[in-house]
Formats: C-alpha cells, structure tokens, sequence
C-alpha cells in the first residue's frame, strides 16, 4: 500500500480527517524550509505537500508569488527540491509526501527521469496544475511506472459530464478546489462544500481533500468533516511571511510560529465531528 | 529539422490543439471546461454564416479594411543605391497601420468579441505589452457596450503612457500589474488569475497566437485576412506572388496573419524577425526561437527563454510588443520544419529602420515592425531587383514616439 493509501486508512480507521499542509519548498531559505517540514508531522500535519517554486505560478494568489520568489531568491530548483525531500523521508517514512507545482520545471528536468528520482527521493504524489486530463499521457505512464500517485484537481466548473473522465486518471487521492480562484483570495461557505463533496463522490472511492481558501482551524475542522481532507496553504504561508525580517530572512521565532498554526489547525481537525 | 515535411503547412493544429509538439491546453483544471467551451463556441461561429458576415461587415465599415498595399518605392531606391549592380528587391508594405486603431490586433479583436456576446459574456479582459491589443479590446468593448479590464505591466504603463490614456478614455478600466518584470507574460499571468476567479461572466481576449488552445488557431483564422488580402493585391499590382514576406515576432500574431495564406506556396520564402534587444549574445533579448528552448507556459507547449532549471526568463525588447519570452506554438512548428525562417534584430537597428522609413516613406511604424524594416535593410541589397519583398507594416509609430525620442535623447 502506498504511504498515502495507508495514511487515509488509517485516519479512517480514527474516524476523522487528514490534515494537509502547504508550504513552498526552499521559503525562505532551504535550512528553515528543511527545519519546517521536518516539523510537520509532529505538529500534527498527516500529509505534506511541497510546493516547487516556479516564476510564473498562474492559479496561485500573491502570498504563493511572493513565496516563490523568495525561494528562487534562495536558490530553490528542483533537484534542491528532491534533496529536500530526501532528508525530511531520512526521518520519516510513514508521512506522504506529494509535490505541488508547474509543468515546466518537470518538463526540463525530464519527465522519465523526474519521475524516477521523484520516487526514489521519496516522494508520493505529484499535483501538477498545469497538466489537465487532456494532457494527462504526458507523465502519467512514467509516474505510474515510478509509483508516484497523480492527484488531479476536481473544480466547481468540472461538471458531470467532466467528472469522470477526470477522476478516472487520478490516483491518491482527489484535490477538491472549492472556489473559482487562485490560491489564498475566498473561501467556500459550508454548504456549498456540503453539495459539491457528495457530486464528486457519486464518481470515485477515492479520498477527498478540500483546499484553496480554507485559512482557519473551524475551516479546515469543517472540511475535513464534510470531505476526507483539508489543505491548508496560503494560511501558513502568510504566517511564515509575517515572521520574517525586512530582508525576507527567518527570524529566530518562525518556525515556532508556523508550527504553532499548525498545532491549531490539527486540533481543529482531530476534533471535528465525522 | 528530423521531422518529414507534411502535406500542407496549413493543416494544424490536430484535435488536442498541437502543431507537432507544440500547442495543446496546459491549464488548470478551474480552465479546462471553459477553454472546451470558447473551443465549441468558435468552432459553431466560424461555421455560420451570420457570424462571419457581422464580422467581415465590421472589418469593412469600421477597421477600415482591406488595408492597402503600398510600394515603398524610396526605401527600395534607398537601399539600390548602395546595393551591387542589378540588386535591391522591390519593398512593399501591407499596410495594418491604417486599420482602426492603428494596428492588426483590432482583426481578431473584432471577431473575439462578437463570439463573446455569442456565449453571452458581458465581462471582457485582455492583457496587453505595446497597449495596440488593449486599445483594440477597449475599443471593441466600447462599441458594444461591454465592461473592459486591460492588464498591462507596470513597465509598459509607464512607456507605452498614450496607449493606456487612450483606453481609459474608451471606458477600460486599465490594471498595472507588478509581479515579476511587470512586462507582457505577467500581464497574461493575471489575467489567466482573473480569469479563473471570474469564469461566470468574463472573456478572455487574447491578443497574440499563443495561449491554450483554441486561442492560437483562432487568433490566427482571424488574422489571416491579412495575407489573403495581400496576396490577392499583389496579384493586381505585379501579376504574382511576392518572394519573401517579412514580419516581426513577438507572440507572432502579425506575422502568421501574414505568413499562413501563403505556406502552401513553395516559391514564397518567409522570415520571422524576432527582437534581439541588446544583441542575441547578450542576456538582454527577446529572441526565443533563436535562443530558447522548448518548454510550457502560458497554456501551450513553445519555445520559450528558460533558465536550466525550468524558470523562465525575463524579456528584453525596445519593443514592449515584441518583450516576451515566448512565441506562438504554430511559429515554432514552422521552425523545427524549417519553413519559415527566423532571424533576429536589435534595439538600435530598429530604432535606425524606425526614422528611415518615417523619412522616406512619410509612415511612422511602430517599434515592432520597425524590426521587420531592420531585416529588410539587411536582405533587399542581396537580392535582385526583379524580387520582391512584402513587409507586414503591423501598426503605426505613434505610441512610441516618447520612447524613441528618450533614446535619441530628445526632450519632448
């Protein structure tokens, strides 16, 4: 069973939710990037993703363009990427890890090579926004043959006649983007995820994580309950941003800080009804 | 070059929106139903009549088209007499200036807008380099009484001033936009963002060839009435095809406008000038078919100037049209198969090209085509005198005045 099949079973069997955190790798520096992810777990963080700093991040909001460019600034690329998980999966072999990022920096690194290194650095899953179903047979034959679960994005515009076709090329678990918008601008109210979690579930088995625009610990409660996950980004993004330095350097406290949030948001899931 | 030459040059794309490699739909899944959808909307438009008679009707009454053909006669006696016995081809403009607007944006525009009010769009946003595809948009707009949101970089807000006083007076409202170079490719990045967070009511009117598909197919279908009008002119004027078409490239619209009516025609050789800034050796150009690589971004699969990691890298133009760091999918087809050329030329041979045809043609080009003039300064002298070159003169001068004056360091 792959990490994160054995991850959302074993929440299951808890009766709850999976928390799933987003932080961009190398943000602000790969050090306290490092520090940060190898954190996680303990603060209560079921599931990793790591985003890949690219220039030219088209469904992020500006606290993800913001952390993409002090990442690049910090000399983020993707094989530093790979390290990064490489050490965090030296600690830690039960929590997944799923990269979050572009096509284009894959695409230069080379798709079968990406996928082999990705697997063998430890990596789970992959979400890469910019490669639709339509495109799917770019990478989906390597990742699969690599191991590497292809969890695609399901949006409110996706519609039934879409949906299947969608669902059927994922694996891992399905990315549910609750509002028309980029990452960390509004949030879905309860009601509307309360009809669209069970329209995507008349469709797969698959688990279901709720992300863009779930910021607090009652939001991301509320999402783990009505779905079977909730991603939180932008949220910790923001306090990772505030607590640096006029430079854009860590202070002494950020990781405590971000940590802390996350701490919080865990609470919220763990105590959340199902 | 390893790929057989097809049949035809103007067949692509396949169904998947690809011209070989190149091409496809790489957006995020919050897109892909809408991108299907301007896909099934167009492909409905083009196939009825009505729809095509509206638009051809505004080409006519309100472009101003067809654009005429003009014989550069003292630029081609300028450059024969420096040129070797019995060279200098003769140079003729195809003259997008004088549409409406003052360039050949306003085609597609045109066409785009009456397919938006077709899926029943009132919300309208373009991004925009030089401002000629933002004013086309906001111009459009205004004619029929939509809402328009222009995004242009905080770069070029600041050298391309005219433009975007003009499209506020059109009603636009106009969105600098400051993340990266603040230059053309972040001005698509926001208004793919807003596009996404606003799929209900907008309408994303791209102003180049490139993007996910079907935006550099239609774009292109829209465009190509430049050079079917061209080449039916040319029949009147020399009795025959031209021998060389020229165009600047930026994300290329002008020149495939130009180019695809006549890739079928294997006498007609054609030339790309892309914007070589600085010089193509120096880090500060815009030359992505010459310099880049293939990669994604934007939507479609192109060459594109990136970094070894995948980053992409900043543009560099005198041109805020041509600053960008890519190109449209089919233009990098057309190079990998070799049939259509692709050249370069600088900042400062543009700026030259710029006061020499405003001197002795009494047209003022714009920066952009001022590059097409540098390659044909550097071509008609080789040729003879009986060949014939035709220039896709895509828009006028007047916005760039203030950055030409600024480089000749005139106060205005």
């Amino acid at each position: 069973m792959s990490r994160i099949a054995a991850k959302f079973a074993s929440l299951k069997a808890q009766g709850r939710g999976a928390l799933v955190t987003y932080l961009q790798a190398y943000d602000p520096d790969a050090a306290t990037s490092l520090a940060i992810i190898r954190g996680l777990p303990g603060a209560g963080a079921d599931i990793i993703e790591v985003g890949v700093p690219f220039t030219d991040p088209m469904a992020d909001g500006p606290a993800i363009q913001r952390a993409a460019q002090r990442a690049l600034k910090a000399g983020a690329t993707l094989p530093g990427v790979l390290a990064l998980v490489r050490d965090f999966r030296s600690g830690d072999d039960t929590t997944p890890v799923v990269l979050m990022g572009y096509y284009n920096p894959i695409l230069s690194y080379g798709i079968d090579r990406f996928c082999v290194d990705a697997a063998a650095s430890g990596v789970d899953g992959l979400i890469i926004v910019d490669v639709p179903p339509e495109e799917a047979d770019e990478i989906e034959p390597q990742a699969k043959a690599a191991g590497l679960d292809l969890i695609r994005l399901v949006a409110p515009t996706t519609d039934d006649e879409r949906l299947p076709r969608v669902l059927s090329a994922t694996s891992g678990f399905v990315y549910y983007v609750s509002i028309t918008g980029i990452t960390g601008t509004r949030s879905a109210a309860k009601d509307v995820l309360e009809a669209a979690i069970p329209r995507i579930r008349r469709f797969t088995d698959l688990p279901i994580a709720i992300g863009f625009g779930v910021r607090t610990p009652q939001q991301a409660g509320e999402a783990a309950a009505i779905a079977d996950g909730a991603v939180v980004g932008t949220a910790i993004v923001d306090t990772l941003a505030a607590s640096l330095d006029e430079q854009g350097h860590a202070r002494p406290d950020t990781m405590r800080l971000v940590l802390d949030q996350v701490r919080g948001l865990a609470e919220a899931v763990r105590s959340a009804a199902r | 070059m390893n790929q057989s030459a097809p049949n035809s040059f103007r067949q692509g794309p396949d169904n998947r929106g690809r011209f070989g490699q190149f091409g496809g739909r790489f957006v995020a899944e919050t897109l892909m139903p809408l991108i299907l959808e301007v896909e099934q909307a167009y492909n409905a438009a083009k196939a009825d009549p009505a729809f095509m008679a509206e638009w051809r009707l505004l080409l006519k009454d309100y472009v101003g088209r067809p654009s005429p053909l003009w014989y550069a006669g003292r630029l081609t006696e300028h450059f024969r007499a420096t040129a070797p016995e019995g060279k200098g081809a003769k140079i003729y403009f195809k003259r997008e200036e004088l549409n409406h607007t003052g360039a050949h944006k306003i085609n597609a525009v045109m066409a785009q807008i009456l397919l938006a009010r077709r899926m029943g769009r009132k919300r309208i946003i373009a991004e925009t380099g030089a401002g000629q595809h933002g004013v086309a948009t906001a111009t459009a707009c205004a004619l029929f009484g939509l809402q328009c949101v222009v995004f242009m970089g905080a770069t070029d807000v600041e050298r391309q001033q005219p433009n975007v006083f003009r499209m506020k007076l059109l009603g636009a409202e106009v969105i600098p936009v400051t993340s990266g170079a603040a230059t053309l490719k972040d001005a698509m990045n926001e208004a793919l963002r807003d596009w996404v967070a606003n799929v209900h009511d907008t309408y994303y009117c791209i102003g180049t060839v490139a993007g996910p598909h079907p935006y550099p197919t239609m774009v292109r279908d829209f465009q190509c009435v430049i050079g079917e009008e061209a080449k039916e002119q040319m029949q009147q004027a020399e009795g025959r095809l031209p021998d060389v078409l020229v165009a600047a490239v930026g994300g290329g619209s002008s020149a495939m406008g130009l180019f695809h009516p006549f890739l079928d025609d294997p006498s007609v050789a054609m030339v790309g000038v892309e914007a070589a800034g600085r010089g193509m050796d120096t880090e500060e150009h815009a030359a992505s078919l010459n310099r880049g690589r293939p990669g994604v971004l934007h939507g479609n699969r192109t060459y594109l100037l990136q970094d070894g990691d995948g980053q992409i890298i900043e543009a560099h133009s005198i041109s805020a049209g041509l600053d960008y760091p890519g190109i449209g999918p089919e233009h990098s087809w057309l190079h990998e198969l070799g049939r259509v050329q692709y050249v370069g030329a600088t900042d400062s041979e543009a700026l030259e090209q710029f006061q020499l045809c405003s001197k002795l043609e009494g047209i003022i080009p714009a920066l952009e085509c001022s590059h097409g003039l540098a390659h044909i300064a550097k071509l008609a002298p080789t040729l003879d005198r009986d060949k014939i070159i035709l220039l896709n003169l895509s828009g006028r001068g007047d916005k760039d005045i203030f950055t030409v004056a600024k480089h000749l360091g005139v106060q205005l």
